[in-house]
């Protein structure tokens, strides 16, 4: 406790913050959490692996897991069941009228998808698969695409060296992308042209949620 | 009064007209006042039962409501925007608000997992990584620290996006209802950051909550050391489950997804994560198959709350153009409006108060004169950025990127007052 307290102390002196001093006794404001308490809540992963834990998995071994844990929204081989996401195919469609964004078609980095099933996979039951179950569920996902082949090792060493089809898919946001400058206050267009009612599309929510009756 | 809101609603022609009438003999609604109107009644010789015998005591109601006739002010889900409701989104009640506080039971939200209900004595927020210290604080460690109270929208990155093809959604709620501004109380994360103190190396941070999907998003050490909050209440009282209790982040200006709720890490590092929610969502995909990544900024946008889908105008005569305007940028400069489809435009006076990442106000008295009008509004923020039309904004983007739709939104009062949700070109 003195230790945190003295940690405390030096680092408010040290960046010169406006506290109260911190007076021997004082109840400290938080504490210093060991590493394991770090390690249980710390699980993301990073592009260049950091954060990968130890383990392995292969497509083959995936297979099996997938078919248990994940086909019921996502399909047998990630095509999707009813309006669940599809994880599968994709590629070449993003230039098109309806771009379908899967880990192959879309996502940059595979390290994305072991990070992503591992926190928050299966839905409804998040961080209830091993670290090889996980590993061995992206091996299996990015094998239905010939991403990586059916023995292929997955692993903190082997997942980070994937590169994946879009990697180079993504620009840093340029905006302002539309035209700069001072507003048209006075005839700034020439004929206005309804192109589209909301109503003709039918879409809109029909309210259910009626008040109670008197 | 079970057709009344049904009444109310934007929807078929025919569903309206026809519950019209059973409105008007209930009473008590919008539609069925505007209704009425023509013969309205003398005031009745009785008196009601409101004037004559006692109400509920002030025991009746420990935690108050509204009024049961407002019960038409709620947030609403469109079904089939997302295959299940634990990952959706609903909408705030923009059409029937007022002011620039939005009310926290219908204050819009967006789960990725479900709402979490956390107790908060087992809740813990950790601070670690790049830092001299790691620490791990209490809700009752964070409320012992320098506290500032900020007003702030937060609206979802989304917001729009169904607008992308045309116009959709026939519903001011629908097409603009993804944002609502609060009152927020808390921390600054650079009093936590300072605490813990930062390695030189330190570029960015992940924050995480404690939610079934464990949201994780980067943002760069600058906005961390900006305006980077850490909440524990909005609008007075402490945040409600929906919105992240019992600590949640918020990034001012920032498309919302980022203020992460029920904040229970954060990490700082070197490099960005490239989490789920910045590369397979919250990115915005180009006509050329390109996207950009880390929009994070809310551009300028506006939108007209009366009249509106929702409303009907009630016979020529004297009204308020009633709207909101924002930009994450900061604070709005300029609002104009349009009753011409944009042909031309004119300045409306803005509300106070008038501040930076803050939902803001106008006001515009307008005679209507019965015939079809098409109504719009434009805002301009301290930047210089202009709202953009939807040409402008496709042109730029195409029609596929769902996110960071801002584009003017234009109503048409038809001759019979009914307000319709339109695009012009």
């Amino acid at each position: 406790m003195s230790r945190s307290r003295e940690l405390l102390l030096v680092g408010a002196l040290g960046l010169a913050l406006p506290l109260a001093p911190v007076l021997a006794g004082d109840r400290p404001i938080g504490r210093v959490p060991s590493p394991e308490e770090i390690a249980r809540w710390d699980i993301d992963v990073r592009p260049d692996g950091v954060g990968l834990p130890p383990g392995r998995g292969t497509a083959a071994e995936g297979e099996e897991v997938y078919a248990a844990r994940c086909a019921h929204c996502h399909g047998e081989f990630g095509e999707a069941v009813g309006r669940w996401p599809v994880l599968i195919g994709g590629q070449g469609t993003l230039a098109t009228h309806d771009p379908v964004k899967t880990p192959a078609s879309y996502w940059p980095y595979a390290t994305t998808l072991f990070d992503y099933t591992k926190r928050a996979m299966p839905f409804g039951d998040a961080q209830s698969l091993s670290d090889d179950e996980v590993y061995a569920i992206t091996a299996f996902l990015l094998a239905q695409d010939g991403i990586i082949g059916e023995d292929f090792v997955l692993d903190a060493t082997s997942l980070p060296r994937i590169v994946m089809p879009n990697a180079d898919g993504f620009i840093d946001d340029p905006r302002p992308d539309v035209p700069a400058g001072e507003p048209c206050m006075k005839d700034c267009v020439a004929e206005v042209v309804i192109t589209g009612h909301a109503r003709n599309i039918d879409v809109t929510p029909e309210d259910t949620a009626r008040p109670a009756a008197d | 009064m079970a057709e009344d809101s049904r009444g109310r609603r934007a929807g078929a022609g025919l569903d309206r007209r026809s519950l019209l009438g059973g409105a008007a003999a209930a009473g008590g609604s919008i539609l069925a006042a505007a209704a009425a109107r023509a013969e309205e009644p003398a005031i009745p010789a009785e008196l009601p039962d409101w004037s004559r015998y006692l109400g509920p005591g002030v025991d009746d109601e420990p935690y108050g409501k509204p009024s049961k006739h407002e019960a038409h002010v709620v947030r609403r889900n469109v079904a089939w925007l997302t295959p299940s409701t634990e990952s959706s989104i609903n909408f705030t009640p923009l059409p029937w608000l007022n002011g620039i506080i939005t009310p926290n039971g219908v204050f819009f939200e967006r789960h990725h997992g479900g709402r979490a209900e956390i107790d908060p004595s087992a809740h813990r927020l950790l601070i670690h990584g790049l830092v001299e210290k790691p620490l791990v604080l209490t809700i009752e460690d964070l409320k012992r620290l320098p506290c500032e109270d900020r007003i702030w929208f937060l609206e979802c990155a989304a917001n729009g996006g169904m607008e992308w093809r045309g116009a959709q959604l026939n519903g001011c709620q629908f097409v603009r209802g993804m944002v609502g501004c609060a009152q927020w109380t808390g921390v600054r994360l650079k009093t936590l950051l300072d605490r813990v103190g930062l390695k030189p190396n330190a570029k960015w941070v992940l924050a995480e909550g404690a939610d079934a999907s464990a949201l994780t998003r980067s943002f760069p050490i600058e906005k961390a050391l900006d305006d980077a909050f850490v909440a524990y209440a909005q609008n007075g009282e402490a945040l409600r489950p929906g919105q992240g209790y019992p600590v949640r982040l918020v990034l001012p200006g920032w498309e919302a997804n980022m203020s992460v709720k029920w904040l229970r890490r954060i990490e700082v590092g070197d490099a960005p994560w490239y989490t789920r929610w910045e590369t397979s969502k919250y990115t915005d995909l180009l006509p050329s198959g390109k996207a950009y990544k880390f929009t994070w900024v809310q551009e300028a946008n506006s939108v007209i709350t009366w009249p509106a889908p929702e409303h009907k105008v009630d016979g020529p005569g004297e009204y308020v153009i009633r709207g909101l305007a924002w930009s994450g940028r900061g604070r709005i400069v300029r609002v104009d409006l349009t009753f011409d489809g944009g042909k031309n435009w004119v300045t409306a006076p803005l509300e106070e108060p008038i501040l930076p990442k803050a939902l803001t106000r106008f006001y515009y008295p307008w005679r209507w004169d019965g015939s079809s009008t098409i109504i719009a509004s434009r805002a301009i923020d301290e930047t210089g950025y202009v709202q953009p039309t939807i040409a402008q904004l496709r042109k730029a983007r195409g029609v596929n990127s769902i996110y960071h739709n801002n584009a003017i939104i234009t109503w048409l009062v038809n001759s019979s007052g009914e307000v319709e949700n339109v695009q012009v070109a």
